[in-house]
């Protein structure tokens, strides 16, 4: 077990890494796979890696497992330079998007498996593979044959062939339940939240999926086009996307993000969406003002969620709606703001609202709480936000980018 | 309840593939049925129950082939599938190597039967053959003309020539579709290079191996038309196969009744091993 660091990792599928002293010749950055990135994992961390297929986040957990050596940068392990050394002598374990079992074997022989490659004595080996077994609900079909278990029997299985090495390094997770049934998901992902309590290894979990993902992780890292984002916990990735992309990857619906400028008031800096002044947080005002004059595109964002339906209070903007669909619980109105043709999406909670007639072909009140808007400047967030969830006391930091 | 109507137009549907089949398959089995139960001699017919049966299987030559013939087919399995394997795995597995090495490794697939035969008719001469006089220039007595042994050896070695290319290219394509996380959970779980075959490319390769005995074991079964060329079944008997067998009587002694039971009792046979085959390898690896 240790901090796992990434350090300045670019890679190219086709390019062999060169040696320290002729680092290799990167093709130009929009080719790479992964540009630069620069991560560290706590050790007993459970994280996820987020983003659209395609983004990199595979080639990047294959870059931490020692499957794919990178064009470029380090990868340690706590002290420990480990970026030309293999799977086994980086002690990881991997879960992969299709189960992968020993066909041949039974259960406990599976489990044995590692341990057996690994020389360990059979009393010893027996002592795990039970307790492993009994952790992970699989001591019913230990004498069974692996192909009889089930897609997420097996997956569990495969899982275990990492637990049982007690001195796993970090166990990473690609994509791990994409053929599993949708209700057995559930139990699946609970499952894995109940064995990080229990043995606290380092989780790495790769998904394009943001619920696995924000249900799953304490930390999220999103990714696109082979770079990192923005990393946080599920609550910060929501409330203060770094950039526009989390925001609309994030969230059922996404972000609304709207094209506004600068006005300049004695009261200090506004933003105009349309033909409406918005105040917004004093830090964005002043970033705001910064950015003003200059020829970068400034947007704002805001959640779905948070748009307020008013009451017929005189600041409120007025919303023309398009379409209103009925979720149950809520509804996703979709809609534009007089003056402006960019369509935006409002979640109206069940029972809010209530004295306003939200219906298609007509016009609502609505609100842009300060507290809640986002100020983009070329797709990247304004004005460095405050910590939205303090800390929990003694929890460990690190949760910041490297340098 | 839906009321089920009954209609002989039914039968209809069924008719063309009946003829086609009585076409393909019965009639023509019906007709050495017919020969193996009768003697038949122009217009006259006898019925003779099943006395061409017992004639036959009591036929010493008979016993020879069929041992001779076992023994070639499992030689053949024995050679052909552990070479044939060993190839693909040593195969390479991407650039224009993976194109080249399939066409090299194809090549004795493309030859014609008799073609074949006459290469290693020639190939084999210790006179003029460049296999056979090398194997005389080193000092070794070869020759497949007069010595029984070099006979049915060059026949075998000829057969896995031609044909444990299949039983690679089989293996290739088996190995090809195993996903490359099997390998990846290998080397992460620390298995050797031998459990990465025992665990994994072995059981996947099952259902292709499969294919591969049973057909390795039909054909070779069924092997004539090479060793007609080469050796035409000699010297003495060495390499009369089933066939060369009963092409014999059948052609050669115009004995139709031994023929046509013969005929039967070959194919019961080549079931039966089939069956068997199939079986047993299914049941391997379920335990």
């Amino acid at each position: 077990m240790a901090e796992i660091i990434l350090q300045g990792i670019s890679h190219a599928y086709d390019v062999k890494r060169g040696t320290a002293d002729r680092p290799a010749q990167l093709p130009p950055a929009e080719t790479l796979a992964l540009r630069d990135v620069e991560l560290r994992w706590r050790d007993g961390g459970a994280y996820a890696l987020l983003g659209p297929s395609g983004c990199g986040k595979t080639t990047l957990l294959g870059i931490i497992s020692g499957l794919i050596q990178p064009t470029r940068g380090t990868v340690r392990y706590g002290g420990k330079d480990v970026t030309m050394l293999s799977s086994r002598e980086r002690n990881i374990a991997q879960v992969f998007q299709f189960p992968v079992v020993y066909d041949t074997m039974t259960v406990r022989d599976n489990l044995a498996f590692p341990l057996r490659n690994r020389g360990l004595g059979d009393a010893e080996i027996t002592r795990r593979v039970d307790r492993i077994a009994d952790s992970l609900e699989l001591t019913p079909v230990l004498a069974r044959r692996a192909t009889r278990l089930t897609a997420d029997q097996k997956q569990i299985l495969s899982l275990g062939r990492g637990l049982v090495r007690e001195d796993v390094a970090a166990i990473l997770f690609d994509e791990p339940l994409t053929v599993i049934d949708p209700h057995r998901k559930w139990l699946l992902r609970r499952k894995l939240k109940e064995i990080h309590k229990e043995f606290r290894h380092t989780l790495i979990y790769v998904t394009h999926d943001q619920t696995e993902a924000l249900t799953f992780a304490d930390e999220v890292v999103v990714m696109q086009h082979g770079q990192v984002l923005q990393r946080g916990t599920p609550e910060a990735l929501f409330r203060r996307p770094a950039h526009t992309y989390v925001g609309y990857f994030i969230g059922s619906p996404g972000m609304n993000v709207v094209p506004c400028e600068v006005v300049r008031e004695p009261g200090g800096a506004r933003v105009r969406v349309g033909g409406h002044v918005i105040a917004v947080s004093p830090e964005a005002a002043a970033a705001a003002e910064a950015a003003a004059g200059s020829a970068d595109r400034l947007e704002l964002g805001i959640r779905p969620e948070h748009v307020r339906v008013a009451g017929d209070t005189g600041d409120a903007l007025a919303f023309a709606v398009t379409t209103v669909e009925d979720h149950g619980r809520f509804r996703i109105v979709t809609g534009t703001l007089a003056g402006s043709d960019r369509r935006l999406k409002i979640r109206i909670g069940h029972g809010e609202g209530r004295d306003v007639a939200v219906a298609a072909g007509g016009t609502i009140p609505v609100q842009f709480p300060s507290e809640y808007l986002c100020l983009y400047r070329d797709s990247r967030i304004l004005a460095p936000m405050a910590p939205v969830v303090p800390d929990a006391p003694g929890a460990p930091a690190g949760a910041e980018l490297l340098p | 309840m839906i009321e089920k109507t009954r209609s002989n137009r039914a039968w209809l549907l069924v008719l063309p593939m009946t003829i086609l089949v009585a076409f393909s398959a019965i009639v023509p089995l019906m007709t050495v049925v017919n020969y193996s139960l009768q003697d038949i001699l122009g217009n006259t017919k006898v019925y003779v129950g099943f006395e061409w049966f017992r004639k036959v299987l009591r036929d010493p030559e008979l016993h020879a082939a069929f041992l001779r013939q076992l023994l070639f087919s499992f030689s053949v399995l024995a050679i052909q599938l552990p070479l044939g394997l060993g190839i693909s795995l040593v195969m390479p597995r991407r650039g224009w190597a993976v194109s080249a090495s399939l066409v090299v490794l194809a090549l004795p697939l493309l030859i014609p039967w008799n073609v074949v035969g006459t290469i290693w008719q020639i190939f084999g001469r210790s006179d003029i053959g460049m296999g056979g006089s090398t194997l005389v220039d080193l000092g070794l007595h070869y020759n497949y003309t007069a010595n029984r042994v070099d006979a049915w050896l060059t026949v075998l070695v000829m057969d896995v020539w031609h044909w444990t290319p299949l039983v690679a290219l089989l293996c290739y394509s088996g190995l090809r579709s195993i996903p490359d996380a099997y390998y990846q959970a290998a080397s992460i779980d620390g298995a050797s290079n031998w459990s990465v075959f025992r665990y994994i490319q072995l059981p996947k390769l099952k259902n292709v191996l499969v294919i591969a005995v049973l057909l390795r074991f039909m054909d070779s079964f069924m092997i004539y038309t090479e060793p007609f060329v080469v050796t035409g079944g000699g010297p003495g008997n060495s390499t009369t196969f089933l066939s060369q067998f009963l092409t014999r009587l059948a052609v050669g002694q115009f004995d139709l009744g031994n023929a046509a039971a013969f005929s039967l009792i070959y194919f019961v046979f080549i079931l039966f091993f089939c069956y068997v085959f199939y079986t047993i390898m299914n049941r391997l690896g379920q335990g």
